[in-house]
């Protein structure tokens, strides 16, 4: 106590700031946190404040230090922040980490077991009695743990002026209406928020108060998000093998599954497999695809190497198939509980020999939840295997989304002949491009009719499938799947572009890069720089990105990998000159981008110019 | 009229089709090759089931072995997958249409090497599929190196002497707890071609083992993959009859010595021992009479281990009894109500 009114009495009194910083919870993994956590991101958000939780996590069961982040915009912005106003320190391990990196004029709140110098004069500091209160609370010494996390929000609520009914509904949703446990926890914050009444004098100017900005909003992580999507998109076939940080989406089609997709007899509409490997889970979505399903895989990079003797092989094939890459952070196991965007070019050539496939790129769970449904018409429609590239942030931190827009087309089957058709056609030539667009019409096993079949190789064939080692029966297979990629170009989501007036400078960017961009664009405007930016929606390009960056003399290209993977790509897709005009702007340290570092970076190259 | 009529009976299976209505591109592997003789067998099964073979998919990795389907059920969709990865593409396969008969074909080395997980996985959630591995010790496309069911001792030009003991593959699929275990010989036709026409009825995996000699890498006397030992050394264990849902029970055994194993559509497997040697319905026999066999260098064949009771893959997961494949977008799209729904609970 002592130490809280001493060290922070050197702050003067300041303007509160309302609905607009960040608290930081720096716990141990496997200690509980993520319920006390949780609640305070709903109170906020139900409280009509905009926020983003981010759990930056260690790839580790128990024990390890863990932090969650809170960000309040006002504005809207979701983008992680460097530093934190508010600190919570509930680890002893990274506390004197932890109170360094309090943001000048914050606040540190700590347990108050935690024996350490703190003798900056710049933020408030208050004890949190922890122990204490959470011995009084729980008889049994293992879940006091799990209990003295509800007293850092005890403490929280009281200094923010959080009115703890609104805890309350936050933990009655949590518990799904379980009385019993909600009075536990709410006993706890209670004690908690009255000994802070009783005892800290406030020292900072932060403060929440309700406002109108989250109407109508839901909050969802990306997986979860991608996971209904594919449900809507009619999934029928699902094989995974679990890996961080794309076990979540398959985790949720197998909970929200049985519930929307069982029939009234009780059977079901669908299978999920858990496979023995990477390499098998797409084995068995390619056959799945093949014999007609809507056949869905997850996994991240680790996987995606496997995984990459049948991309090609389904490419060549021509199989549908939806496999999401959740992105980590690699090269090898890497940084397997941090974020990258460093499999933009593995996933594009996956394969052997020359291939490249179509991928999809959603930047926030919205389009997780569209391009859930939508990928599987994509992977029909061109017979082939569709990328969809998300990421450990956008996949498994919560945000604040649109509500879900139902499926607005029917689902694209792709040209698939049946039998009435076959009698009609007298046949038909797997690989021709009948239509012209490179697209052949193919058959489903089953189709009772004796010209139905045909034989699938990964080897040359004939537009009959047949067996074919002639030159000129390889270059015209392979020219028509590249002229089918071609028409795949201009039907994929475009890029989302936002032209400022007169802009020199360009941004591109994708993915979860977006919130951070959004931000960035708005602090480069307050300096006086107007940038346009576009965001890349699917691979192969867009031909409209090509205008975009003629209508612009540099255009930073802005991504999380180190090779600068995208810039490579455009550098392709554009001609010599219009391609010297991209800029690297990257970064690859493990964590979401700031807009802090994008708006320095740019400022910075801006200013060598 | 009249006369003609029981011979083209004879010609023509239940469907009305000839046996060369099951056949398929001719084939291009090695005259004298077991692999041929195999596809032969798998069209004289079919042909005699009277499958329709619009019903059937035709599955295989990549080998000499694994060209066979291309050879057998030219009305079939068939799939040439990647070597040693046929197990999954079937199992997906089979999931998304869980209505059609599979037969796949595949090799010693893309199953016991480069796909063994993958064989096992396949076994151990039993999909229902005729799995027909075409054993010859060695790898034939690739030229002549070893397998994982080359003898011990056994040479190769360029490979040289194999000092690493064989893994036998119907031990494994009986540990992975297969329910249809057979092996037999390709230089046996109708051994083989009974036990496919079984393997057709079996509800879950059935593995069949078959030594298919390799004439240009490894058909010499001395390898337990040659015909001459075949032909010498073939110790049958069993005998058995099919016998399908719709036929009279004609087989006439002796007391005591026969035993009938009803599968779930009704068609039974009528099994005799021989010199009162082996029950196959019994799983620690069977394994201890494959152990010894391998010990000794002994080729036993015959049906080895049989048990319907697990529940295929399809089964299991509680499938609806359309194809998935086949399911229209108004079985396969919750409706929009029931993402109002979920929506409003996430706010
Ligand atoms: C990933 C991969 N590795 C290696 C090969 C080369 N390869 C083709 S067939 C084969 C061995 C086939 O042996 P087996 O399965 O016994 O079939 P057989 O030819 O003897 O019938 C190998 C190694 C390949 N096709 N793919
Ligand atoms: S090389 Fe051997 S396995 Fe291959 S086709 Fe010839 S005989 Fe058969
Ligand atoms: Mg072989």
């Amino acid at each position: 106590m002592a130490l809280s009114e001493v060290a922070g009495s050197q702050q003067t009194e300041r303007d509160p700031v309302v609905n607009n910083f960040s608290i930081m919870v720096a716990t141990k993994n496997g200690s509980g946190s993520q319920t006390a956590n949780t609640a305070l991101l709903r109170a906020l958000f139900k409280m009509g404040i905009p926020v983003t939780g981010k759990n930056l996590f260690p790839s580790n069961i128990q024990g390890l230090p863990t932090w969650y982040t809170i960000r309040l915009s006002a504005d809207g912005f979701a983008a992680r922040r460097p530093r934190s106003e508010i600190v919570i320190a509930m680890n002893p391990a990274t506390a004197i980490e932890d109170y360094a990196g309090v943001e000048p004029g914050g606040a540190f709140l700590y347990a108050d077991d935690i024996k350490m110098p703190m003798d900056r004069t710049d933020i408030a500091h208050y004890a949190i009695p922890a122990k204490a209160i959470s011995i009084k609370h729980e008889k049994d010494p293992k879940l006091r743990g799990y209990v003295a996390n509800m007293v850092y929000v005890g403490a929280l609520a009281h200094l923010l002026g959080l009115q703890l009914e609104e805890l309350e509904s936050a933990l009655m949703y949590h518990f799904k209406g379980k009385r019993k446990p909600v009075d536990l926890n709410m006993a706890v914050i209670r004690a908690s928020a009255e000994h802070a009444a009783a005892n800290y004098k406030k020292h900072d100017p932060f403060t929440v108060e309700r406002m109108n900005k989250t109407d109508g909003m839901l909050m969802i992580d990306g997986n979860t998000a991608a996971a209904l999507g594919a449900i809507y998109g009619g999934f029928t076939f699902c094989a995974w093998y679990p890996i961080t940080p794309a076990t979540s989406m398959p985790e949720a089609l197998i909970s929200f599954s049985p519930g929307l997709r069982t029939e009234a007899d009780g059977k079901r509409t669908y299978a999920i497999v858990q496979a023995e490997d990477e390499l098998a889970a797409l084995g068995m979505v390619i056959g799945a695809g093949w014999a007609g399903a809507r056949s869905v895989t997850s996994t991240s990079g680790p996987g995606i190497s496997l995984m990459a003797e049948f991309a090609g092989y389904g490419y060549f094939a021509e199989i549908p198939a939806v496999i999401w890459d959740v992105q980590r952070m690699g090269p090898s196991t890497g940084l397997p509980t941090r974020v990258s965007q460093g499999d933009v070019l593995k996933t594009y050539f996956l394969g052997h020999g020359d291939s490249r496939h179509i991928c999809l790129i959603p930047c926030d769970p919205y389009e997780c939840f569209e391009f859930g449904w939508k990928s599987f018409d994509v992977a029909e429609r061109f017979q082939t295997p569709v990328f969809v590239l998300s990421d450990l942030d956008i996949g498994m931190n919560q945000w604040m989304s649109k509500p879900f827009d139902y499926p607005d087309l029917p689902q694209d089957r792709g040209k698939v002949l049946g039998a009435e058709a076959l009698d009609r056609l007298g046949g038909f030539a797997r690989y021709k491009d009948v239509d012209g667009d490179g697209i052949p019409y193919r058959t489903l096993p089953g189709t009772p009719h004796p010209l139905a079949a045909y034989f699938t190789r990964g080897t040359g064939h004939t537009e009959k499938a047949t067996l074919s080692e002639r030159p000129a029966d390889w270059t015209g297979n392979l020219d028509r799947i590249r002229a089918k990629f071609e028409t795949a170009r201009a039907e994929l989501p475009q890029p989302i572009v936002s032209l400022a007036d007169g802009a020199e400078v360009g941004l591109i960017a994708y993915g979860s890069a977006h919130p951070a961009i959004e931000e960035a664009l708005s602090r480069l405007e307050q300096t006086g720089l107007k940038a346009s930016y576009l965001r890349v929606r699917a691979l192969p390009l867009a031909e409209s990105i090509k205008d975009f960056v003629a209508a612009h003399k540099r255009v930073y290209v802005v991504e999380m990998n180190d090779d600068a993977q995208m810039l490579q790509l455009l550098r392709l897709h554009l001609s010599g000159v219009e391609g010297d005009k991209l800029r690297a702007a990257n970064l690859c340290d493990g964590l979401p981008l700031t807009a802090r570092w994008i708006t320095e970076t740019i400022l910075s190259k801006e200013a060598s110019q | 009229m009249t006369a003609a009529a029981p011979a083209a009976k004879s010609n023509v299976n239940i469907l009305g089709l000839t046996k060369a209505d099951y056949k398929a591109a001719p084939s291009t592997l090695c005259a004298g090759c077991g692999h041929n003789s195999i596809a032969d067998k798998v069209i004289d099964a079919t042909f005699e089931l009277g499958l329709k073979q619009h019903e059937v998919i035709k599955l295989s990795g990549i080998g000499c072995s694994s060209k066979s389907p291309a050879y057998f059920l030219g009305r079939s969709h068939g799939i040439n997958t990647l070597h040693g990865r046929m197990p999954s593409v079937a199992t997906g396969a089979l999931m998304a249409n869980h209505q059609l008969y599979g037969v796949g074909v595949s090799g010693d080395g893309d199953t016991g090497s480069i796909g063994f997980g993958q064989f096992k996985h396949m076994v151990r959630r039993n999909v229902r599929m005729v799995y027909i591995v075409e054993n010859n010790g060695v790898y034939g496309l690739t030229k002549g190196q070893f397998s994982a069911t080359a003898d011990v001792g056994q040479e190769l030009k360029h490979a040289g002497r194999n000092e690493l003991p064989p893994l036998d593959l119907c031990l494994e699929a009986i540990i992975a707890d297969c329910g249809f275990v057979a092996r037999s010989f390709a230089g046996d036709p109708k051994h083989v071609t009974a036990l496919i026409k079984a393997a057709f009825n079996f509800p879950g995996t059935a593995v069949l083992d078959i030594i298919s000699p390799c004439v240009t890498f490894n058909d010499k006397d001395d390898s337990t993959k040659s015909y001459a030992w075949g032909k010498s050394h073939d110790e049958r264990v069993n005998d058995f009859t099919f016998v399908m849902q719709q036929d009279e029970i004609t087989v006439e055994y002796e007391e005591g010595e026969t035993k009938a194993v009803e599968l779930h559509d009704g068609s039974q497997i009528m099994l005799r021992k021989l010199d009162g040697k082996h029950d196959p319905t019994n799983r620690a026999a069977a394994i201890t009479l494959l152990d010894e066999a391998r010990e000794k260098q002994q080729f036993i064949t015959g049906l080895i281990y049989l048990n319907p009771a697990r529940a295929s893959l399809a089964t299991a997961a509680n499938l609806i009894d359309s194809p998935l494949a086949w399911l229209p977008e108004s079985r396969t799209r919750p409706s929009r109500e029931s993402l109002d729904k979920i929506v409003a609970s996430l706010k």
